[in-house]
């Protein structure tokens, strides 16, 4: 069967030479600055609770790549899956999972998403169709390639999205993926979150081919660089990925440029860039300030903006509050979930 | 009311540190993110962000103070509308209460409870196995390869449940790489019986996602000596998710391929994986050696919610045996079978092992010793009770394996039968197993590499002090 190739991977930058993106509604707008909101504040007060001791081992936060999650899952329909790395917050919250049940994984309580034998890294639902939550870099790639399979094979119409970093793309699993995805058009969006630094080795010294959208090039896999700072970017390049995968067309690259603004987990000094590098980003690119702007400049008042502060300040404290006084397991789930 | 920010810990094991500078005076406004102090330890210097909005109302620790300990209040911030006059009634007790609700102070610690003393660790429990269902007498046999019966095996589950499939390398045009898969892609097609490019741990991890999505795969592994590359998925995706999701999500999966030494192909061709695999928890290991066996465990590993890696022989696949005509014959996993009955000694072995040591077996009855012969079929959930109770009539055991010595199967079943009947033992555990080196490729040396019968027998004779 000669499948149609879309063989061009866009030129870098393209998206953001074009000028921009096609307009949310104010609906659109308004949700994506509550459902990044939400992920801000929540990695803002599980980096709180670390530094009390309430969460231990790693912790890697999603503040600044807000907008990657929360435009794709605008692109999704009931019965999409998504899995991705251990910095999984942000998807776990995008995904719909009860940000109480994700901080009390976080702090290792019964009320947990995975009654606290998981981790920050280690999350599920089957519910929400989130499938982790993955601690080994590369992993949820071959994975997430998977769950198309189990599409394909049951002939639905179902897209997965595998999203793994800058860092994991240098995995050679993640090329064993590509290929079988292609040779068998699986319905796979690969959504590479380049925020620029794989812990404190900067894209540059570890990428030969830096424009993560050219790497399925080999197996025919068409990519496109997109502006991971601006959520209606993310969200227009997802639709048509989705749409793609949807079609039956086989994989879709989505290079998504976005930036981390705290360390790689808890415990990086972060000394591999200068603290200008953080701080332009954040004044000139912060996807939720530029959410923000819009809507006040479409007119939509500081109070209302302020209310949804409010009340994504409540869920938050009310998540933090659960997670610090839910109990610990009970002993006798050491052994429990071992087997079925 | 003003809100605390409090020393942090830079990592789980901080107690204290040296607040290097602030970055933010008095009085200065301050958003949710901004940079507001350095602090150091002898490891790193990092920066402290704000959580909360408002004015920074009042500095409590100097920069350049040493030694804070974490969980210290550094600064007060003031939220809207507050001025500096609301700072002493932010060290009233008043206060306090603000700071739990918007960062819990070092009090609040106490209520992640660390483990209690009295929290002992649970007994493990023991593991059940399923009492083996009798062959119903006047059951007609069939003589099967072991090849055969594997095949016939996948093609009873693939007809029985749709979500059953074959995927790897050669499984489908080639019909198997060792013939294992004969005729089903012809029976089932291309949708199920699946050729993968040769790319081990990517179909590995491709498997397992699909077994996460509810299918049930079969991933054949030309040989397992190439699951090596894909061991980080077997181990880690595939053998812990149920237990890291909280029982929520796991894989209903079965690894299987030809594992040990096959005939003159040398290191990395020919190594035994038994003690790799039954290392693992969360991952249940088969290594079956009959051909009745080979059939009716594949059928129960694919029937298994759990991931099973089902370790083959290529030197047996030819090998013939009785298997019973039944419409679904099912092995149960986790328990053993004695194969010989003897009051001697107890020889304990599985997979191709079983060869040498049901030889030995004949050649040790010539000269007057009964040996009991255990195949364990399974090496996890591994049937300590039905090795505990030959030795209770023994008194005497070696164990027969090709994989090393150290750390081996052999290796747990003489401690299990150390903690389980020392009071039996008539003499130490006699261990036979592979040579400790690499597979060598001469003839002659292959042979030494691999044990023997004259091994066996000589073991057996020793801890009968004969």
């Amino acid at each position: 069967m000669a499948a149609p190739k879309k063989s061009v991977t866009k030129e870098a930058g393209q998206e953001k030479g074009n000028g921009s993106p096609p307009e949310f509604t104010r609906e659109q707008e308004l949700r994506a600055l509550r459902d990044m909101l939400l992920i801000r504040r929540f990695e803002e007060k599980a980096g709180q609770l670390y530094g009390m001791g309430a969460i231990g081992g790693f912790c890697h936060l999603y503040i600044g790549q807000e907008a990657v999650v929360v435009g794709m899952q605008m692109t999704l329909k009931k019965g999409d899956q998504v899995i991705t790395g251990y910095r999984d917050h942000g998807h776990m919250l995008a995904c719909g999972m009860d940000p109480k049940g994700v901080m009390a994984e976080l702090t290792g309580r019964r009320g947990g998403y995975s009654k606290g034998k998981g981790g920050s890294m280690h999350m599920f639902s089957v519910a929400e169709h989130f499938y982790g939550g993955h601690g080994i870099v590369g992993a949820q790639v071959s994975l997430g390639t998977g769950l198309a399979f189990a599409n394909r094979y049951r002939e639905n119409d179902f897209v997965s999205l595998a999203y793994f970093g800058d860092g994991a793309a240098n995995q050679g699993q993640v090329y064993e993926s590509f290929n079988m995805a292609e040779l068998w058009k699986l319905p796979v969006v690969y959504i590479i979150e380049n925020n620029r630094y794989a812990m404190g080795t900067s894209v540059t010294r570890s990428s030969a081919q830096t424009d993560f959208s050219k790497r399925g090039l080999s197996f025919n896999i068409p990519g496109q660089q997109v502006d991971g700072m601006d959520v209606r970017a993310v969200k227009a390049a997802g639709d048509e990925a989705v749409a793609w995968c949807r079609a039956g067309k086989g994989p879709y690259i989505l290079e998504m440029q976005t930036y981390r603004y705290r360390g790689h987990s808890m415990s990086d000094p972060a000394k591999y860039r200068t603290r200008e590098e953080v701080e332009k980003v954040r004044h000139d690119q912060d996807p939720i300030e530029q959410v923000r702007n819009r809507l006040l400049a479409g007119g939509v008042s500081e109070q209302d903006l302020k209310s949804i502060d409010g009340e994504v300040r409540d869920i938050i404290n009310g998540a933090a509050d659960f997670a610090q006084h839910d109990p610990e397991p009970d002993p006798s789930e050491l052994y429990t979930d071992v087997y079925r | 009311m003003p809100i605390q920010v409090l020393m942090p810990a830079l990592s789980p094991t901080m107690e204290k540190g040296n607040l290097a500078k602030w970055l933010k005076k008095e009085g200065e406004l301050i958003k949710s993110g901004d940079v507001i102090a350095e602090i150091e330890t002898d490891k790193a210097t990092m920066e402290v962000e704000a959580t909360d909005e408002g004015t920074l109302g009042k500095i409590l620790i100097p920069e350049g103070t040493a030694d804070v300990a974490v969980n210290t209040p550094i600064a007060t911030i003031l939220a809207d509308g507050e001025s500096a006059s609301d700072l002493a009634k932010a060290a009233s007790p008043a206060k306090q209460e603000k700071a739990a609700e918007s960062a819990p102070p070092a009090a609040a610690k106490t209520e992640a409870p660390a483990p209690k003393a009295e929290e002992k660790t649970p007994a493990a429990p023991k593991a059940v196995s399923e009492p083996e269902p009798e062959v119903p007498a006047g059951t007609e046999m069939m003589t099967q390869t072991i090849r055969e019966a594997l095949r016939d095996a996948m093609a009873e589950e693939m007809r029985r449940d749709p979500d059953v499939f074959l995927i790897g390398e050669e499984v489908a045009e080639y019909q198997g790489a060792y013939k294992v898969s004969q005729g089903l892609l012809q029976e089932f097609g291309a949708r199920r019986v699946i050729d993968t490019p040769i790319t081990e741990h990517g179909f590995a991890g491709i498997g397992i996602g699909a077994a996460m999505a509810g299918l049930k795969p079969v991933v054949e592994f030309m040989t397992f000596n190439f699951a090596m590359q894909a061991m980080d998925q077997l181990i880690n995706s595939a053998a812990k998710t149920l237990y890291m999701s909280g029982g929520q999500m796991g894989c209903s999966i079965v690894f299987r391929g030809p594992n040990g030494a096959a005939a003159r192909v040398a290191a990395q061709h020919s190594q035994d994986y038994s003690s790799w695999y039954s290392h693992i928890p969360g991952l249940k290991v088969v290594a079956p050696f009959s051909a009745a066996d080979y059939k009716g465990l594949l059928k129960a590993a694919i029937r298994d919610p759990n991931p099973v890696i089902f370790l083959e022989n290529e030197v047996l696949y030819g090998h013939s045996g009785e298997v019973p005509k039944l419409d679904d014959y099912i092995v149960p996993i986790g328990k053993a079978r004695v194969a010989r009955k003897g009051q001697h000694v107890t020889i304990i072995s599985w997979s191709n092992g079983m060869t040498y040591s049901l030889k030995a077996a004949d050649e040790l009855a010539k000269e007057g010793i009964e040996a009991e012969v255990v195949d364990l079929r399974t090496l996890r959930p591994m049937d300590t009770e039905t090795i505990v109770a030959s030795i209770q009539k023994t008194g005497r055991a070696v164990t027969v394996e090709e994989g090393w010595q150290q750390s081996g199967v052999g290796a747990e079943i003489a401690a299990r039968i150390m903690e389980h009947a020392f009071d039996y033992l008539d003499a130490p555990v006699a261990r036979v197993s592979g040579k400790d080196v690499p597979m060598p490729y001469a003839a002659n040396l292959e042979k030494m590499a691999l044990p023997s019968v004259a091994e066996v027998v000589e073991a057996a004779k020793a801890v009968c002090y004969r």
